[in-house]
This record gives C-alpha cells, structure tokens and sequence, in this order.
C-alpha cells in the first residue's frame, strides 16, 4: 500500500468526520498560533531594542569613561589627569585600529531658551564633527560646524528637532514645519545661531503613531469633532527622544565659553566629558581596545583612571531578555500543543474503537499489522499538519490583528524559523500522539474484530 | 498433493485454567477444485477451523499447508501476505467498508497486494462485471440490497484470483430466492475451477456441494449426519432440498 494512497484514505477518513476532525485540529491550531504569535512578538521586541541600540550609535561605539584609580594606584590619584584633548590626539595619531575619535565637552543641565520659552536638552555638549559618525547623526538642515568654527569659536549651533519643536512649534500642532536656520537661541543666557538641524528621529513605532495620528486627524477634520490631547509615548522611545534633543556646540567654543573662566581657584578645568570611540573593524574590536589601553597608559602615566565599555554589553543584555522571552513563551506553546496532541491521541483512540470491525475486514483481506500501523499513523499526522497549517494562517491573522489593535507597540515579525519549528513540532506531536492508537488497532486480531459488533 | 493440507490440528484454548480443545487432532486434505461444504452446530469448532482454514489464525498443533505453503508457523504479517493471495473471504453480513463505494471496496484487496491504480481498476470491473454489478459501481453499500452487497462481496473475493473462496454463512442473512442467486453463483464459480468452501449450519445449503464435512466436538465426524446435511429425503417434514440446476 503505497503512501500517497495512505494518504488519501486517511483524508477521506477525516473527511467523513468533518466537525470532529476540526474539533482535534482546534488544538493543534492554537498551539501553532500561540507559538507562532509570541515568537512574533518577541522578535518585535528584539527589533525594537535593537533599533534603540542602533540609535545610540550602532554595535562598534566604544566609550571611554573614567574610573577611580585602582587601590594600587590611591596614591596616584591626586595626579590622575582624567581624560582630555591629549588623549583624543595621541589616540588620533597613534591607535590606527581606533577609526574615530570624538570627543566631547558636556554642559551639564544647560538651559536653551528663546524669547519666554525654555528648555533643558538632554545634552548640550560641545563636540567635533566626528560626532556625527559616532551618534549616527544626519543633518537634514544647514551645515555642520566647519574647522573655521572650531578655529575661532563660534558662536554656532546644531539642533535636533526636539528643540525646534520646544522653542519654535511642533510642526503637528502648528500645522507646518518651522526650520530655524540663522534664528537665534540663548544658551545659559549666551546667544547662538542655529546653523543646521538634524532629522527627525524616529523608531518604527512612531512613525506608526505619526501615520495613525495623521489618519486620525483626517477623519477628525472631517467630522470637526473636538480636537483630541494626543502625546507620544516615550516609553521605548526615549532612546530617540533623547537624540531629538540634542543641542551641539563646536568643542572650542564650549570651552571658551564655559569652561575658560574655571571654577577651581581659576585654574581652568581641562577635562573632556566624554571620549567616544569607534573600531576600524569590529571583528578586532579587542585588540583595538588593547591598543587604546596602550596609548592612554603613556599618555596617563600608568594612571588607570579610565576604562572602556563596549555596546557588546548591551548586546548580551539584549539576547539574554529575548532568550529568557523565548523561552518562556515557547514553553508555553509547546504546552497548549501538547494539549492538542493529547486532543488528537484521543480521538484517534475513539476512533479505532469505532472501526473495529473495519480494521478486522480490513486484515481478512489482506491488510497486514504494519498496513494498518501506517493508516492510523498517517490519520494522525494528516490530522496535525493540516492543523499546523490552518494554524500558521490563524497566527497570520492574529499577527495582523495584534497589529492592529495595538500599532504603536513593536510591530510582530512572524519569522520562518518560528513557522517551520511550530509546523516540525506538530508533525512530532501527530506521530507520538497516532503511536498507542496505530499499534493498538495493529494488533487487533482479525478474527476478534469480525466478531466485534 | 492436495492444495489444502490440514495434519493432525489442535486448536485448545485455555479459559481459566481449564483446556478446551476446539479442534481435537483433525486432518483434512482439499483438492484444487472441490466444491465443499463444512457443517456442524455452533460451538462444535467449526468457526475455528475456517479461521485456521482461512488463515485468520494458527493452531496450537500440527501443520497446516496450503498451496504448499507451511502456514502453521506464519507471523501475523505473513499470514495476512497469505489470506491477500489465496484466499478470497465471503461473509454472511457482507462486510464491506460502508465510507467506500462498490469499486473502492473491490478495489480493497488489490491496495493491500500493491497493485498500480490502473490494474486495480481494470480487475475490479472485470470482476463486478463477473457477478452483474458493473452497474452500480459508484452506490454505497447501504445503497444496495443485501443480494447486491453480498455480490460485490464475492467480487472482492475474487478480485485477486485466490486458489480458495471461503464463504462462513453467505446466505444466512438472506431471503431463500436470494440465497439461492448466491448459492448459484458459488456454483458457477467452483464449476469455473475454483475451490470454493461453504460454512454452514443449514442442511439445504450443505446438499448443494458434492462432499461435506461434518464438525462434531472439535473432531470431523465418521459418518456426515444426513439429516444435517440435507441428505436424508425420506423423512417427512424435513426441508426439500435445493434443485441442482
């Protein structure tokens, strides 16, 4: 008896029992789904955090932060130099693994204002165009500071939209976009001219709020109900609202400006905020660290003060929230499939206790053991893969139905890998599930089932 | 050599402890081509022997050959092999599969044999054709009357030109007209050559075929009751027997 015959017949058979065969896929249905759905779910949180990540400046940022000296060196610390523009050049000149350097003059809880309204950035910070290849930073508007600013400190600025919007206007409350080149801001009460403004930033899940509450506009303009408070959430997206509000400064002229007249007895305080770095190739990323750690011993004097902290880090964090995500969610699929399979187990057994005496004219006639073994078998495997398969279409619909209900959240991706495990797990669970029936209805004796009434 | 050889056959069941000899040293040789009747009352073994006759089952001892195939021994596999190709089951309550139509329960035998879709389609018709029921090939069972079923039965019987056609009761669930259609049929069939074996426990049905073989508590009778066996035409009352036409 060949397969494909096996098949067919196992088709029909299921096909005769048209609301009790559906009834058993139920189960195996809502476990592919679930599986399916939550693996989908999970990898939108995984593309989100990863997209977050991405906007704090991608996989090869390195940043190099201080540390208090190790206790070895206590007695050093008094002379530790902290890290400045010495280091930013020794590492420009002598660490050829560094691709990058930027460094970075931070003004702490600087107030930005213009006429009555004000605004504290998330940073203020006076830096060298090499920031715009550490942060990911694209300027949409204007220009960059040029070395001619830097030279002569002036006083220029580059913002991001969230400033604008704060000084200036929303462009979805005021109905257009305001791009305030050549307007003047005060910066802790000092003027600066805006020279350029960097795009708007955005993860996938507000530029799905945008789109919504475009469309929700819409129809609102049309049916001139009352205007409805909408905000965006910040919750996910602050990786992004933090680089909206940004306000930049050349290097030079935060110093001059800031810093020049010095706090500590008038002694000017030389230390940079913040060193970033990045790798000229990430496969080498610890050697490149290495070579760094070389040059900042000389240039440190073997004072320890610093130390170097990778996006590597916030990698594993990643994979290890996703990883624990994973396996929890599976878990419970894997469950509610069991449960199907347990479904199906049930009423093949049902089933074989219907036919006995079909099975035993089945054996008269020539059907052996293993013939009939494969016919139950096949029964319950048909019966699983086409509930895995109605169930992948169930988990589509679900995907796009979560979506729906909820477009702001991270967006479900339904992986293959996640349809191919659900659809391999189901044909497992169909053939452990047709095992006791298929060897139950074999060894019946065929006399004792001709008997069977 | 017989194309049924049955050496010294016991067949003992134990039920509690206490043995029950179904079959009690029987030997029994057919030959290609017979036509034969086995009678007996119920209990008296001779379900059994058609189930070792008809490779449904195995004795406990002696041999059992057929075909010169040695059957006694078979594995339940091998012994399905063996009832595929030798033997072709008629029964009284027909058993046909109700979810197939006519030429899918023909056809039965002939997927289990491994036969091309083509062939088994061609051999089924050929045999519906044999027993008049070519036309009604796409009812279901329950669509036919019981002659009809048990038509298409000794079509599926057929269908793989088995050495022997073992028929337990094949009129017992039908009208006398009917049964005597049927018991025509079995004639016709046995005089085409092939060994056909009848079960039964009524006498008329026994007189139609040329040697009986009567079961008596697990042994084959001496002598064939001939009232059992529908012989005995002198006493009156008894039933007329069936014309052999």
């Amino acid at each position: 008896m060949n397969l494909f015959n096996t098949i067919a017949v196992g088709l029909k058979e299921i096909w005769a029992h048209k609301f009790r065969s559906v009834l058993t896929m139920l189960g195996i249905i809502l476990g592919v789904a679930s599986l399916v759905g939550m693996s989908a779910i999970i990898k939108g949180m995984e593309n989100g955090m990863k997209e977050a990540m991405v906007a704090m400046g991608g996989v090869d940022k390195v940043l190099l932060q201080s540390q208090p000296v190790p206790p070895w060196q206590d007695h050093l610390a008094d002379q530790a130099p902290g890290r400045t523009m010495v280091d930013v050049i020794a590492l420009k000149e002598s660490a050829p693994l560094i691709r990058v350097v930027s460094p970075e003059m931070s003004l702490g809880e600087a107030v930005v204002s213009r006429g009555e309204k004000s605004t504290v950035p998330s940073e203020v910070v006076g830096c060298w165009p090499a920031v715009l290849e550490m942060n990911l930073h694209v300027l949409e508007h204007g220009r960059f500071f040029t070395d001619l600013d830097e030279k002569s400190a002036s006083s220029v600025c580059v913002i991001g939209t969230g400033i604008r919007d704060e000084l200036f206007g929303n462009p979805e409350d005021i109905g257009h976009e305001i791009i305030p080149l050549g307007e003047q801001i005060m910066i802790e009460g000092q003027p600066f001219t805006i020279i350029g403004m960097f795009q708007h930033y955005m993860g996938e899940e507000e530029a799905k709020q945008r789109l919504v509450a475009k469309q929700l506009k819409e129809q609102q303009e049309k049916e001139g109900g009352p205007k409805r408070q909408r905000g965006w959430g910040r919750r996910g997206g602050w990786a992004f609202w933090r680089k909206n509000n940004t306000v930049y400064l050349p290097l030079n002229t935060a110093y001059l400006k800031f810093r020049a007249a010095g706090d500590k007895d008038g002694i000017v305080d030389q230390r940079l905020t913040d060193i970033d770095l990045k790798v000229a190739d990430f496969s080498r990323l610890e050697e490149a660290i290495q070579q760094a750690k070389n040059v900042l011993m000389i240039t440190h004097r073997g004072i320890e003060d610093f130390t170097f902290q990778t996006q590597e880090n916030q990698i594993e964090s990643i994979d290890k929230q996703i990883k624990n995500a994973r396996l929890s969610g599976g878990l419970i699929a894997a469950i509610s499939l069991l449960v199907g399979g347990i479904g199906i187990m049930n009423i093949m057994l049902a089933s074989i206790n219907e036919r006995v005496r079909e099975i035993g004219i089945c054996k008269a006639i020539g059907a052996t053991g293993p013939d009939i073994f494969i016919q139950i078998l096949v029964e319950s495997i048909v019966i699983s893969v086409l509930g895995a398969l109605a169930g992948l279409v169930a988990s589509e619909l679900l995907v796009s139905l979560l979506a729906n209900i909820s477009p702001t959240q991270n967006t479900p991706v339904i992986t293959r890998t996640a349809e191919l495990i659900a659809l391999a797990f189901s044909i497992g669970v169909g053939v452990v599930a047709g095992l006791i029936p298929a060897i139950k209805a074999a060894r019946l004796s065929p006399i004792q089932a001709l008997r069977y009434e | 050599m017989a194309l049924l050889e049955l050496r010294n056959i016991s067949k003992i069941y134990h039920l509690g402890g206490e043995e029950i000899r179904a079959l009690d040293d029987v030997s029994l040789d057919i030959g290609e081509g017979e036509f034969i009747s086995i009678i007996g009352p119920s209990g008296s073994g001779k379900s059994t022997l058609m189930h070792i006759v008809g490779c449904l089952d195995t004795p406990s001892k002696g041999t059992v050959r057929l075909d010169g195939v040695e059957a006694q021994n078979a594995s339940q596999t091998q012994l399905a092999h063996l009832r595929n190709k030798k033997i072709g089951f008629v029964f009284q309550f027909f058993n046909l599969l109700p979810k197939l139509n006519v030429v899918q329960n023909v056809e039965l035998p002939m997927i289990y044999a491994g036969l091309s879709a083509k062939e088994r389609r061609e051999r089924a018709l050929k045999a519906l054709e044999a027993v008049e029921m070519g036309n009604r090939l796409k009812n279901r069972p329950s669509q036919l009357s019981g002659g009809q079923q048990q038509r298409v039965a000794i079509a599926r019987a057929l269908v793989n030109d088995p050495k022997i056609i073992l028929a337990d009761e094949p009129t017992g669930n039908l009208d006398t007209h009917t049964g005597e259609v049927i018991l025509a049929l079995f004639r016709r069939l046995s005089a085409e050559g092939r060994t056909v074996i009848l079960v039964t426990h009524n006498p008329e049905i026994a007189a139609v075929t040329p040697r009986r073989i009567e079961i008596r508590n697990g042994k084959i009778a001496d002598k064939v009751d001939e009232r059992l066996a529908g012989l005995d035409r002198t006493k009156p009352g008894s039933p007329a027997p069936i014309s052999v036409a």
